[in-house]
């Protein structure tokens, strides 16, 4: 059986799934449900300076867009840091860590960007016993206008010195959270790194807006006939989330620093997703807000399932494997070519891969054979895009198939050659580094 | 006794248990059921549901309409084709129209349930009062139109939105044709046949005159000489009867006046049925027949096809729903003698059939079933009087594929006419095409 225990920056947990530092942990009731129903460790809603707390609305503070069935694909939120005085949730932090000894406990903090700030919360938070910190410089909407969370994470200087302050004044492991809302994440993951940080978790938030009420011309979520920009989250970031994952895993400036890796986690196949692009272990909001803590269990069987089916006794055996896969699209082989094939046992019949292709690809797929309806792919005309297979509702039905060295490729009319061959060489690129025969 | 009272008798069940017999059989759906329905749609290129749509309804167009919140747009869709999409949505054999052919049936067997978001959409805007067309100014031509059925107002709309002045004549009281007198009570409850009438009339330029029957009161020539173009939607009239002995007994009825009755009574249980009863027929009509006097509350009903279920007319769903309704089906059994006891039906004697070479021969045995009541589905007919010299083959009207006759002037379409598929939709279909071909014509 498949040993899924969790050694992050040497906080153990039994698993690698958290729940990111948000409402699903907010306060001691939920975190200690949440570890009932199995999770391995809590990121404590993030905690303010000590004094009068933040104040939240009290209008809608989520938004979201839904899928086929509305099934939830993206949530939004506009709260704030926890809005519960600093020493209430000290107490329970450290009546929870003495209770739940083998979980992971981590305290999540954003005060301002003040070295007293935090010299004076840091000796506080390790009262507690929490196993780590999180830095939040991640929240992108209302703490950023006071200066703190996005509005630090977006200038790598304040990342470092911030980061620098909290392994002065705490033994605590440190894990700095980063905001997607950059244009390089590399560069506050470096900063990071060079401020002496344990560990980086990302993503936090992506800024957005997810509808307009049309009848009230409102932002949604709306309080009082206006909107602001939130915090996007849920299935949709995940593809965020894994390439900013992936660049700080591949960047040699940072390779080798610990990520934990938030964003769109909703399964154990996200989880695996996350750990293979080099994450140590996961963390999770919008799948527990949206189907409560007992999703931990699918993610916990799913991926102990797949790892004993594919051989792999611990985390540690499959962390980062997909990390030396992930290249520059000058490096991607021109030489492999291949076509996409319908099943036609499987095919339903539907037309979409034909429409899609059709209209507004490569006219590769038939739509009536000899005066039947017949979904086939032309080989000459078939370019391997790939729409076809992401469109057509039957899974499998349509698949890529590689051709073989050897083989003609009918579209080009070229033998397929066993060999690779980049961009970097191609007669067509004037900065070729080989020339042109 | 009520129940088990032998003969034939109304006031069977109790008032409540008539309600629940003839209440809706697929009650129209909630939004949210509606939306989630409609989120199963693949929305399919050259989509194989419109294409078995006999009106050719943009099945995936509506759909999506739907799902994105647009139920009055949808309802457009629909009528754009088919006027009478709310009829169509209740009476539709879908499992052998649209919903056979979506691609969910092979996917996973359960097809996308066209016709009951189709209702959805209809009803929205049916019960706001949504009005889409707007008649032309008349161009003063005028069109006669010979029965008020599915083919004929659909053709009379087609005709008064394009600005023709239409005089539509019926031998009925009310307008609707089969709708009104026909369709099964609890496919089209709340006198949704006259709303529908009210809805396609409101665009105006449409007359109808009741009591006028073709034959009767005037004739094809009479037509002609009035109009510039004729339009025959009279439906078959006529119903094959029974050749059997004994069919002038008490307790022998045409099953089509069975329902025409049990559709026109205020009270369910006014209607009168045998305790037990015997249907003869495998088509729709037979069904239909079947099930309507089950629920009125005979105790036995036994339908007897002469052929085997392979060969019925009557789709399988509706052969489930008559199972499902307690209706015995019997097959491979055919008419042979009524059998009467002081001139009431006391039972029925049916010889055992099968195939010869192709051919349906008895077999030599046969068995009698006793019962009170016989009701005859065995076909309509063409009801030729007052057609003239039109050419009629097999029992219909000859048509071309823009819905000509034979004769000059004179188009036809619906049940009356070849090529259709005696059903509502096909009848709205042939009469909105013939109403093309007029305007075409006339232009
Ligand atoms: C019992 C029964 C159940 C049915 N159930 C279904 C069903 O569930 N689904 C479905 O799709 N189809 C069903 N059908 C078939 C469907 O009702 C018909 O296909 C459809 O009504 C045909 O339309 P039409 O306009 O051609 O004829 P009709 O509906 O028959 O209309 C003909 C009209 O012409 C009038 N008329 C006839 N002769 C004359 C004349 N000489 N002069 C003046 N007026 C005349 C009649 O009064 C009538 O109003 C059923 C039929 C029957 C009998
Ligand atoms: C309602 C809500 C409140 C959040 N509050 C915080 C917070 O206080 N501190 C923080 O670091 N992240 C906060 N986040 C961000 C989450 O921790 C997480 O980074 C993000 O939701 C992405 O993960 P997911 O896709 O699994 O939800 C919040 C998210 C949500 C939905
Ligand atoms: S892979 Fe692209 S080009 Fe080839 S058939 Fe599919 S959609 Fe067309
Ligand atoms: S999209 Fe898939 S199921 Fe639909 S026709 Fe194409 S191959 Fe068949
Ligand atoms: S066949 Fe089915 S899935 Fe395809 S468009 Fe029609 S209803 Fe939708």
């Amino acid at each position: 059986m498949a040993d899924i225990r969790n050694n992050f920056v040497g906080i153990k947990s039994p698993n690698p799934f958290w729940l990111a530092s948000a409402p699903p942990t907010d306060k001691a009731y939920n975190v200690e449900r949440a570890y009932a129903a199995g999770w391995g460790g809590v990121v404590w809603k993030t905690l303010g300076e000590e004094g009068p707390p933040v104040v939240n609305v009290n209008g809608p503070r989520y938004g979201a867009i839904w899928g086929a069935d509305r099934r939830l694909l993206g949530l939004n939120n506009i709260e704030l840091i926890t809005d519960r005085p600093l020493q209430i949730n000290l107490q329970e932090m450290k009546a929870v860590k003495k209770k739940w000894r083998d979980r992971a406990l981590i305290a999540s903090i954003m005060v301002p960007c003040e070295e007293e700030a935090w010299k004076a919360i840091l000796p506080l938070v390790e009262e507690t016993e929490a196993d780590g910190i999180e830095l939040n410089f991640g929240c992108p909407h209302g703490m950023s206008e006071r200066g703190m969370g996005a509005a630090v994470g977006q200038v790598p200087e304040y990342v470092e010195m911030v980061v620098r302050w909290c392994k002065q004044y705490t033994r605590m492991p440190v894990i700095t959270k980063l905001t997607p809302n950059v244009t390089d994440v590399r560069r506050p993951a470096r900063a990071a790194k060079n401020g002496g940080t344990d560990a980086v978790s990302l993503i936090n938030t992506i800024n957005s807006i997810t509808g307009v009420d049309l009848d009230t011309c409102s932002p949604t979520p709306s309080i009082d006939g206006k909107g602001t920009h939130g915090g996007y989250c849920g299935p949709a970031v995940k593809p965020i989330a894994l390439n900013m994952v992936a660049e700080i895993a591949r960047d040699p400036e940072t390779y080798g620093l610990p990520i934990s890796g938030i964003g769109g986690v909703t399964t154990w196949r996200d989880a695996a997703e996350f750990l293979m692009l080099g994450a140590g272990n996961v963390q999770v909001c919008t799948a527990a807000m949206t189907y409560g803590f007992k999703i931990v269990q699918e993610m916990i069987t799913g991926l102990e399932a797949w790892m004993d089916e594919k051989g792999y006794a611990t985390l540690d055996d499959f962390r980062g494997k997909a990390v030396p896969n992930v290249t520059d699209w000058q490096y991607l082989n021109l030489n492999y070519i291949a076509k996409a094939h319908i099943d036609q046992d499987a095919c339903i019949k539907c037309g979409r891969c034909h429409i899609a292709c059709e209209d507004t690809s490569h006219q590769a797929i038939t739509n009536m054979v000899n005066g039947v309806r017949h979904f086939e792919v032309i080989e000459e005309e078939c370019v391997a895009c790939n729409l076809c297979i992401d469109v057509c509702p039957v899974e499998n039905c349509i698949t890529m198939v590689e051709k073989q060295p050897g083989e003609i490729d009918k579209r080009t009319g070229k033998v397929v050659s066993a060999d690779y061959a980049n961009w970097t060489t191609h007669p067509n690129n004037p900065m070729a580094k080989v020339a042109a025969e | 006794m009520g129940r088990l009272e032998p003969g034939i008798h109304s006031g069977r069940l109790s008032p409540a248990e008539y309600d629940k017999n003839f209440s809706e059989l697929h009650p129209v759906f909630s939004d949210h059921e509606a939306l989630v329905a409609s989120d199963r749609c693949y929305f399919c290129y050259d989509a194989p549901c419109m294409t078995a749509c006999p009106t050719s309804i943009d099945v995936p167009l509506f759909i999506r309409q739907i799902s994105t919140g647009n139920a009055i747009g949808a309802a457009k869709t629909i009528f754009d084709q088919n006027i009478m999409g709310g009829m169509c949505a209740r009476v539709c054999p879908t499992e052998t129209l649209c919903e056979q052919a979506c691609v969910r049936n092979t996917a996973e067997e359960r097809p996308v349930e066209i016709g009951r978001l189709q209702r959805f959409a209809t009803d929205k805007a049916m019960n706001a009062g949504k009005q889409f067309y707007t008649r032309l100014n008349s161009n003063g031509k005028s069109v006669g139109v010979v029965g008020a059925g599915p083919a004929g107002l659909a053709a009379a709309h087609r005709l008064a939105m394009h600005g023709f002045n239409v005089m539509v004549y019926d031998h009925r009281e009310k307008a609707g044709g089969l709708n009104e007198y026909g369709i099964a009570t609890y496919k089209a409850t709340d006198e949704i046949a006259q709303k529908e009438v009210d809805y396609i009339l409101s665009i105006g330029g449409i007359d109808v005159l009741d009591g006028e029957m073709l034959g009767r009161d005037f004739t094809l020539a009479d037509l002609k000489s009035r109009h510039d173009a004729v339009f025959l939607g009279i439906g078959l009239g006529g119903v094959n009867a029974l050749t059997v002995q004994g069919t002038h007994e008490y307790g022998v009825v045409d099953a089509v006046e069975f329902i025409a009755n049990l559709r026109q009574a205020d009270a369910k249980g006014d209607v009168p049925v045998g305790r037990r009863v015997v249907v003869i027929g495998g088509g729709m009509t037979a069904v239909d027949a079947a099930v309507q006097a089950k629920l009125l509350g005979a105790e036995e009903v036994t339908m007897c096809y002469r052929r085997g279920q392979e060969h019925m007319n009557a789709s399988l769903y509706e052969q489930e729903l008559a199972a499902s309704k307690g209706v015995l089906i019997r097959h491979w059994l055919a008419p042979k003698a009524v059998l009467s006891h002081g001139g009431h039906v006391t039972g029925i004697t049916m010889a055992y059939t099968h195939l010869e070479n192709g051919l349906l021969k008895e077999t030599g045995h046969t068995i009698d079933i006793a019962c009170d009541q016989i009701l005859t589905a065995i076909g309509q007919t063409l009801d030729i009087a007052g057609l003239d010299t039109i050419k009629v083959e097999k029992g219909k009207i000859v048509i071309d594929e823009e819905g000509k006759t034979s004769v000059a002037g004179v188009w036809a379409g619906g049940d009356c006419a070849t090529g259709g598929e005696d059903l509502t939709v096909s009848a709205v279909a042939m009469g909105r095409d013939a109403a093309m071909s007029i305007i075409k014509s006339l232009a």
